[in-house]
């Protein structure tokens, strides 16, 4: 589905991705783990559309996206919660969703979609009128999500939707990317949270300082011995 | 004596609130490009002058009625501020702020003598569109025109607020000024957001042209300086970047003008609205409608 073929990306004189490439297969979960300042943001900002690799392919479902603006990546099917949320604090959160659901027409559909939004996310629904910078942390997560979802991706980007969050809350929230998942969309999750991610995605990445170090199926990466050194505790 | 006293100021109250709502709709222009993409416009006041002037043009070589020349002034003015964006501003978009900054002083300088030799820097006088009548209510006097600009006024703002609060193409402003890459994310075309609000800045500020066109009776290619500079400040007072805190601005600049002149002499009545506006700063320096809204991380 998405294909990531050698991009490298800079920040001015930063190279911050060298020579990445990575694989998300329909129907997935994929997670990419690394330490602070591994690039993890950098890669998701790219296949946005954010950034423009300076070298490299990327493409998704054969299509090639690379320097594609990211307005329009938003409507080839890929939709990302970027990290910090960035939620519209000034608005409500009804108006964060309407918002998520920009590119499209169908009042209908939205609609329905809103309210699949709410039944997914109880705790929204009952603040639908509050202004999303009053929410707590982990409402503004799922609002965050939520606000992700009503374009109707085929691929969700997920940048640590974990940080800041309660144990109790990162289940939580972990098992609605499951949900999500299993509801046929793909997710391509960036995670500090190793130990949380490992367990419900299919197949991992590893990124140290712009490079891809390690790769391979989840639940053998979380058993090796490199990955519970570096990034399980032990 | 009293009873003169309070008639007085009720009379210059009305003045106020009506060159006031000329102040807002100006600083409306100012407040809204700022706040989506943190450039003080300074060509902003010369859009109202070539507001002013396209209304002349309308009402006399075109010969439209007041409401024709007031949209024809208005789109006029749109296309002018989006193309002012498109080859003066957005080319520097990712350029140092003062780079910007000052290419909109060129602009407003080209705007004033591009002006001048298109027009000549002659005044010229504004037809009057209306048959001027006046209201009496005891000592205190409405004339038709200042009517006019405060019921347009509030119009254009009660359309402003309703596009901004409640239609898409508002809500992607809104979201573009708040967080630009996360309303990106959105699929919202970041440029397209930043021409319209161009467009409806101009618009608003080219309706304020006109409006001062017909009370004054008189336009030049300089006209745009000294409102422009005023509705900056009323829009810095308000609060800028927060279109409420235009509108209060704006009328808050107006009223004090008014009172200064009424009360002192309008010798002072720049000098005393400006230092009304230091202290009020001093003491809210974010502007009186302005916040320091935090993100919770
Ligand atoms: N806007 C920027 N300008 C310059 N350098 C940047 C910018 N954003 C990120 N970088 C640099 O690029 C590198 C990768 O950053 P990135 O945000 O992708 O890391 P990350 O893996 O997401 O880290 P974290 O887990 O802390 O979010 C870092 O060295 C960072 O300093
Ligand atoms: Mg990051």
């Amino acid at each position: 589905m998405l294909k990531i073929e050698n991009i490298d990306v800079y920040y001015g004189a930063i190279h911050a991705l060298k020579g990445i490439s990575a694989e998300v297969n329909e129907g997935e979960i994929v997670t990419l783990i690394g330490a602070n300042g591994a690039g993890k943001s950098t890669i998701l900002r790219t296949i946005s559309g954010l950034l423009k690799p300076k070298a490299g392919q990327i493409n998704f479902e054969g299509k090639s996206i690379a320097g594609v603006v990211a307005q329009d990546i938003v409507k080839l099917g890929i939709s990302q919660v970027p990290e910090g949320r960035r939620v519209f604090a000034n608005m409500s959160v009804l108006e964060n969703l309407e918002l998520g659901a920009y590119i499209r027409n169908d009042k209908k559909g939205i609609q329905e979609d809103m309210e699949n939004v709410f039944v997914k996310f109880p705790r929204l629904a009952e603040r639908r009128s509050q202004l999303a910078g009053t929410l707590s942390g982990g409402e503004q997560q799922m609002l965050a999500m939520g606000r992700a979802l009503m374009s109707r991706p085929r691929l969700l980007l997920l940048d640590e939707p974990s940080m800041g969050l309660a144990p109790l809350l990162v289940k939580e929230i972990f098992s609605i990317i499951k949900e999500i998942n299993a509801s046929g969309t793909t997710v391509l999750l960036v995670e500090q949270n190793a130990h949380m991610a490992l367990s419900i995605a299919h197949r991992a990445y590893v990124l140290e300082t712009g490079r891809i170090t390690l790769s391979g199926d989840a639940k053998e990466l979380a058993a090796s011995e490199e990955i519970r050194k570096a990034y399980l505790g032990g | 004596m009293d009873f003169s006293i309070t008639q007085q100021f009720l009379q210059q109250l009305i003045n106020g609130i009506s060159l006031g709502s000329i102040y807002a709709l100006i600083a409306l222009g100012y407040t809204m490009v700022y706040g989506i993409i943190k450039l003080i416009n300074f060509a902003h006041g010369d859009i109202y002058m070539v507001g002013a002037y396209v209304a002349f043009f309308a009402t006399t070589t075109l010969k439209l009625s007041f409401f024709p020349a007031l949209i024809v002034s208005m789109v006029v003015a749109a296309i002018v501020g989006m193309t002012i964006e498109r080859l003066a501003y957005r080319p520097l978009r990712k350029a140092p702020r003062i780079a910007i900054l000052i290419t909109a002083i060129g602009v407003s300088l080209l705007l004033e003598y591009g002006g001048m030799l298109l027009v000549t820097p002659q005044p010229r006088t504004f037809p009057a569109l209306f048959e001027s009548q006046v209201y009496t209510f005891g000592n205190i006097v409405v004339n038709s025109q200042q009517v006019i600009i405060l019921a347009i006024s509030v119009v254009l703002m009660v359309i402003l607020t309703f596009v901004v609060q409640r239609t898409k193409i508002g809500k992607a402003m809104r979201a573009v000024s708040f967080d630009t890459d996360a309303a990106r994310l959105m699929g919202i075309d970041v440029d397209r957001v930043i021409s319209m609000t161009f467009a409806i800045g101009s618009a608003l500020a080219a309706a304020a042209g006109m409006l001062v066109g017909v009370y004054y009776n008189s336009i030049d290619p300089l006209m745009g300086i000294m409102p422009g500079l005023k509705a900056f400040v009323a829009a810095v007072l308000g609060g800028i970047g927060v279109i409420p805190g235009a509108m209060l601005g704006g009328i808050i600049m107006g009223v004090i003008e008014a009172m200064v002149s009424g009360f002192i002499s309008s010798t002072f009545r720049d000098a005393a609205a400006f230092a009304i506006l230091i202290i009020i700063l001093l003491f809210k320096p974010s502007g009186l409608l302005g916040k320091n809204v935090r993100e919770k991380v």
